[in-house]
């Protein structure tokens, strides 16, 4: 229940602005994939095209291929709501749905999309999720409750329970823990180290001892400058990028020289 | 290397006693009382209550900078002018409603609201007949404007954002809004003889004129309500494969549905008591029409109109039914405002 990501020579453009120019990069299944780089230079751009939520943006398009386990995701076709009912996300603010429960919550990807399940299996789908995001033990004498009621750091891992509800094959997670604190961010780590069993993981982070941490593989992404588009400047394994980068500019990023 | 020269060394300054404003404004109301009867030989309260404004002023003033410095001197200046702005903007409200009911009581009793005016010439009858036009037309109204108003609204904001027809929709609802109300009576007259025949009249071309009034209210504050709902709302929804009808079906609307409900009963509120359109459009009759399609159709405002414009032999009695008719139309108002509350309350996210 995972799936390889291929991307070649993908560019991404707001309007005429070229956000993303020329990234090449393979994401394999059942591992954790690290976006480091500094503000602006593309990397939260470029998740978002990996499950088509860029459209969400106005005059957002892209040119090059995506490629899921071979099949295209920009080919003729290719329905965006399929897309992302295989490949899920998490945000950088947790964002639970303030009209329902946290039971509701986990159900949304479900109950929004007008399938019917059996209550039974619906309770068995509540748990495993919960338990799966590491929330079951926290929870399970409230779920009737509003999500909204819990803390940052239960929002955020109630949103991952609601993405792997959805049996997705892939989850994005577009810095994930920027908003929390380091005892809630240690809690997703965690967590995304128990998911890379099962799913496809990429996550960006401006944390580089967070990237260091989780990922197996770690892609550096830079800008030249304002109003340049960004670029993947290296990725490899995250042990030899953040000891022995081939390109200067990464280690100039990771000792911490610029950004 | 310039210093700053503080005014005194310690931290305290002086305070006035609590029972400074009370008392002065005692002081001052007795004493612009005095001055009223002193200028004018009579007790004119309007100048009274004004003079005693301004001498209440003047003490604060003067005992503040004295006492207190002129930092809390101005404050105080400034508290005193919004509070006498409030009063003020207030004083002709409280008249109204004291007014609609001293008059409007003495004919707010049962046969009031059991009989219409047919066969009444003086004294007696009621406006039943007015009060259900009222409610058919405006119900009417509401379920001609609400899915137009609410449709439009959701495609302003979700899916026109900044295209060029949902510009021109923007800028012909801002005219509608400016639509002088007799005019909407006259287009939905107008309509209805083109369709029906000249000269009819029917509660259904009153509901038309109110519509064309409602339809803009609507519209705007649906508009912006949808706009408060955060974008993160709709891209959480989108990642998890939902369509977008059903996000705004089942995340947008939910989410803004208490402010909708208040936002479409404000519009109520704003068109029930127009009475222009409904003169030309509905019509006048003495008698109860139950059907919105067919002949004339008495409502609240006209009725009001009506009876105080043309009383018959007995005067007192007509302007009687008038000021009950107001006084029942402002109720009507009131309980639509605080049922749109209750919604908005019963119908609002929770966190706890």
């Amino acid at each position: 229940m995972s799936k390889r990501i291929e991307t070649t020579d993908l560019n991404v453009y707001y309007g005429n602005f070229r956000a993303v120019e020329d990234v090449t990069i393979t994401i394999e299944p059942r591992s954790v994939t690290a976006f480091i780089g500094p503000s602006g230079c593309g990397k939260s751009t470029f998740l978002r095209t990996l499950n088509r939520m860029h459209e969400v943006i106005p005059g957002a398009y892209v040119e090059g291929e995506v490629l899921l386990d071979g099949e295209n995701l920009y080919g003729p076709g290719v329905d965006p709501v399929r897309v992302r009912r295989q490949v899920g996300m998490v945000f950088q603010r947790p964002n639970p749905f303030p009209t329902m429960s946290i039971k509701e919550n986990v159900l949304a990807g479900i109950r929004l999309n007008n399938r019917r399940m059996p209550k039974a299996d619906q309770d068995d789908l509540v748990e495993r999720s919960l338990r799966g995001a590491n929330l079951w033990e926290e929870v399970k004498n409230r779920l009737d409750l509003p999500g909204s009621g819990l803390s940052g750091g239960q929002q955020q891992r109630l949103c991952i329970a609601r993405a792997i509800a959805m049996e997705p094959q892939v989850l994005l997670m577009d810095e994930p823990c920027s908003a929390l604190d380091p005892i809630s961010t240690l809690a997703i780590e965690d967590l995304m180290s128990e998911l890379k069993e099962q799913y496809t993981i990429v996550i960006v982070t401006h944390n580089m001892q967070q990237a260091a941490r989780v990922s197996d593989v770690t892609a550096f992404f830079n800008i030249a400058g304002t109003g340049s588009p960004g670029k993947l400047i290296e990725v490899g394994p995250t042990d030899k990028i953040f000891s022995a980068p081939d390109v200067q500019a990464t280690e100039d990023y990771i000792s911490g020289r610029f950004g | 290397m310039a210093t700053i020269v503080h005014a005194a060394e310690t931290l305290t300054a002086g305070r006035l006693p609590r029972a400074t404003v009370p008392v002065s404004l005692v002081g001052s109301v007795l004493l612009g009382y005095a001055l009223a009867i002193l200028f004018t030989g009579g007790a004119n309260i309007g100048l009274a209550v004004a003079l005693a404004y301004l001498l209440f002023l003047l003490v604060m003033e003067i005992a503040t900078r004295v006492v207190e410095g002129p930092r809390q001197a101005s404050d105080r200046r400034a508290t005193n002018l919004v509070v006498g702005a409030f009063v003020l903007a207030l004083l002709p409200l409280g008249s109204l409603v004291w007014e609609v009911l001293s008059k409007g009581i003495p004919r707010f009793d049962v046969p009031f609201f059991s009989q219409s005016m047919r066969n009444v010439v003086g004294a007696g009858g009621g406006a039943i007949h007015a009060v259900w036009g009222t409610v058919y037309v405006t119900g009417m109204a509401t379920l001609i404007s609400v899915p137009i108003g609410l449709l439009t609204a959701i495609y302003l904001a979700e899916y026109g954002v900044r295209n060029r027809l949902s510009k021109a929709i923007t800028f012909f609802v801002d005219v509608m809004t400016g639509v002088p109300s007799i005019v909407a009576g006259l287009f939905a007259y107008a309509l209805m003889g083109l369709l029906l025949g000249p000269g009819s009249r029917s509660g259904f071309a009153g509901s038309i004129a109110l519509s064309v009034l409602m339809i803009p209210v609507v519209v705007r504050s649906s508009e912006e309500l949808l706009k408060l709902v955060p974008n993160e709302l709709r891209e959480a929804a989108y990642a998890l494969g939902v369509p977008k009808w059903l996000t705004i079906v089942k995340v947008v609307l939910p989410t803004a549905v208490s402010g909708l409900v208040s936002g479409v009963i404000l519009a109520i509120a704003r068109v029930i008591g127009e009475t222009a359109p409904l003169l030309i459009a509905a019509g006048f009759t003495a008698s109860m029409n139950n059907n919105l399609f067919e002949n004339p159709m008495m409502t609240l405002p006209v009725f009001v109109y009506d009876s105080y414009a043309h009383p018959g032999t007995d005067v007192q009695a007509y302007w009687d039914r008038a000021w009950a008719g107001a006084l029942t139309l402002i109720l009507i108002v009131m309980i639509l405002n605080l049922a749109g509350r209750l919604i908005a309350r019963r119908f609002a996210p929770k966190t706890r």
